[in-house]
């Protein structure tokens, strides 16, 4: 029932139209998502930032320009799709402290995250977990427990956080989670390399009047 | 060339006789992969099933056109395609779901069972058939996988698609959604479903020579 | 490109051979695994072909990622899959050529490898991870070296247990699955690897 034996031009030809028709097909797919899988992508995006700066009711967000940071111009107040952080001001309009995403290497795969800094208090104040593939039951705890996240509400960066096993004595370190200690390691080790990168700019703003209190 | 097995046979010998995961043991890579909890394993099962469907619908139609040497390769492009635009539909209808599957979605491609209906059955069969085997194919391999996911969850978990079924006293097995745990629920499923056949082979055997004896007789 | 920081590099290797062994962690590359007889020569030589497949893959995906597909990231899967079909017909003709034996040793497993998914796993991988040059190449060496050590083990553990009298029912693919979560089980111990240095 299926064809005969075919030329080469056939062959070639069939597997060129072949080709070509889903080529088409899968750009067609993708132009039609795009702009949901962008919308997706933003409102997950937002509502991380509203929950690692507490209080937050307006965000800006910041890119790189060559060496320096600056507000982020969109039309729909989207956001961007390059490298950013996030300044998020409370409602009367006060710089509350940068929102910034971070990724690294984990345990089992990449660990995204997002976690809020005030540069004027120099602290952590917030962590979320947006992505990770850790060990279920083990790894996974840097999503649930309580008690590793809430190391994070008050953490402070100097010299940097380190991560100990028997309890916090000292403003910068956290506690690890027991079973998971490197994933807790990674988590840390990732919110270290960000601080590096972006911990000066980020004051430099702050100092500068945190970008003019926010979207008009 | 005569009509050849109803279409109702087609499709039903894909849910138990011909289950995909437990008889033919194609797919295995999802079916223990994603099988930590029944939601994921409905998914991936609806994502197979979008993929297996759709590409036996076409390559049915396209069966006559498809150069022999090519075929494979042909398929493959179908399957890649229909992939394709699984992930990129999930992505915006489902991105929790998305991100639970992961790069597995993508994997379906490489998935031996929908390959291997193009080779065996839709590149020869006219439309209708077609479509019924890859219909019960589908519906058997979803229900190996929530078969999976559904004992690995409650299992390992404690919970059946996200709602706790025992008290706060329930000590969940985690090795049930750690990789070990996908190895060995699947093994005693498949010893389960090789004692079931062989039981039912042993049952025939004795109807069919008590059958002959009284014929004898 | 090629900076080196060589405890990454060691930590990649023995995280995808031991620690995350592609087999009995994400349980990619099983159709080899259960086909795989009770030689263990065969089980090695199909490593073989795997870990060049694979390094193969890497190099190509590692190009494709770079210079291809910033322009049209849809494309990736169908970009994948081409140059792993092809990748696997090269090393069919290849292999037939050199060394017919080993051809008809491998029989239908090799051009099975173009479905294995632990070669298009080890692509998405590598891509989810944006591992550069370097660090992908020794990822796919520790995936393969991994790949080959889950073939071994299987096949000598099947081989001493032809001897054995078993129930019908567990015979055959339930009782190499069995043996899987063992091993799974014993593999989980290598995460506490490194973790003192880590």
């Amino acid at each position: 029932m299926s064809a005969p034996e075919a030329g080469p031009l056939r062959m070639m030809g069939t597997l060129g139209l072949a080709g070509m028709c889903s080529g088409l097909a899968i750009v067609g797919i993708f132009l039609v998502t795009a702009p949901r899988i962008e919308r997706n992508r933003a409102e997950a995006l937002e509502a991380a930032i509203f929950r690692v700066l507490e209080g937050a009711r307006s965000r800006v967000a910041y890119v790189l320009r060559g060496a320096d940071l600056v507000p982020f111009e969109s039309p729909d107040n989207g956001l961007p799709k390059e490298e950013a952080v996030y300044a998020g001001y409370d409602e009367s309009g006060a710089l509350l402290g940068f929102a910034i995403p971070a990724e690294g290497a984990g345990f089992q795969d990449t660990i995204k995250l997002i976690y809020g800094f005030d540069a004027s208090a120099r602290r952590v104040v917030g962590m979320e977990v947006l992505e990770s593939r850790e060990t279920p039951g083990l790894g996974d705890k840097i999503i649930k427990d309580a008690d590793f996240v809430g190391n994070f509400r008050n953490l402070a960066v100097d010299p940097t956080v380190e991560v100990v096993k028997a309890g916090r004595t000292s403003d910068n370190e956290v506690d690890a989670i027991s079973g998971a200690t490197i994933s807790s390691q990674a988590v840390v080790k990732i919110i270290n390399a960000s601080n590096e990168r972006w911990m000066d700019r980020v004051t430099a703003l702050t100092k500068a009047g945190g970008g003019g209190g926010g979207p008009e | 060339m005569a009509a050849t097995a109803p279409t109702r046979e087609d499709f039903v010998k894909g849910l138990w006789r011909e289950n995909p995961v437990f008889i033919q043991l194609l797919g295995l890579c999802p079916a223990l992969a994603v099988t930590n909890s029944a939601i994921n394993a409905l998914a991936m099962g609806a994502a197979t099933t979008f993929v297996l469907v759709g590409s036996s619908l076409l390559v049915s139609s396209l069966r006559r056109w498809i150069p022999k040497q090519v075929r494979i390769t042909t398929f493959i492009i179908v399957i890649a395609t229909f992939v394709t635009v699984a992930d990129f539909s999930l992505l915006a209808l489902a991105p929790t779901i998305h991100k639970e599957l992961g790069a597995f979605i993508a994997l379906i491609v490489v998935n031996c069972l929908i390959l291997g209906r193009q080779e065996a059955f839709a590149s020869r069969r006219p439309l209708r058939a077609a479509a019924a085997d890859a219909l019960g194919m589908a519906a058997g391999f979803s229900f190996a996988l929530f078969l999976l996911g559904a004992i690995r969850e409650i299992l390992g978990n404690g919970s059946l698609f996200g709602v706790p079924l025992f008290g706060e006293n329930f000590e969940p097995w985690v090795i049930m959604i750690l990789p070990p745990g996908g190895f060995l629920t699947l093994a005693l499923m498949l010893a389960l479903f090789a004692h079931v056949k062989e039981r039912r082979e042993r049952a025939s055997q004795a109807a069919a020579s008590g059958a002959a004896l009284r014929r004898a007789a | 490109m090629f900076e080196l920081d060589l405890g990454r590099l060691i930590w990649i290797f023995f995280a995808a051979c031991l620690v995350n062994n592609f087999t009995l962690s994400y349980f990619l590359g099983l159709c080899p695994f259960l086909g795989v007889s009770g030689r263990i020569e065969t089980a090695v030589r199909m490593g073989m072909a795997n870990i060049f497949v694979l390094t193969v893959t890497s190099i190509c995906a590692w190009f494709l990622n770079t210079f291809v597909l910033p322009h049209a990231p849809y494309l990736r899967l169908i970009a994948f899959i081409v140059v792993i079909a092809s990748t696997v017909q090269f090393v069919e003709m290849a292999i037939k050529k050199l060394s017919p034996a080993l051809f008809r040793a491998l029989g239908i497993f090799l051009p099975l490898i173009t479905t294995n998914c632990a070669i298009l796993g080890l692509a998405l991988f590598q891509t989810n991870r944006a591992y550069g040059f370097v660090e992908g190449l020794i990822y796919a060496l520790g995936a393969g070296a991994g790949l080959t050590l889950a073939l071994a083990l299987m096949a000598g553990i099947r081989e001493e247990n032809e001897l054995v009298s078993m129930p019908e029912a567990m015979k055959g693919a339930a009782m190499s699955f069995l043996i899987a979560g063992i091993l799974s089980m014993a593999f989980m111990g290598f995460a506490g690897l490194f973790s003192a240095a880590g």
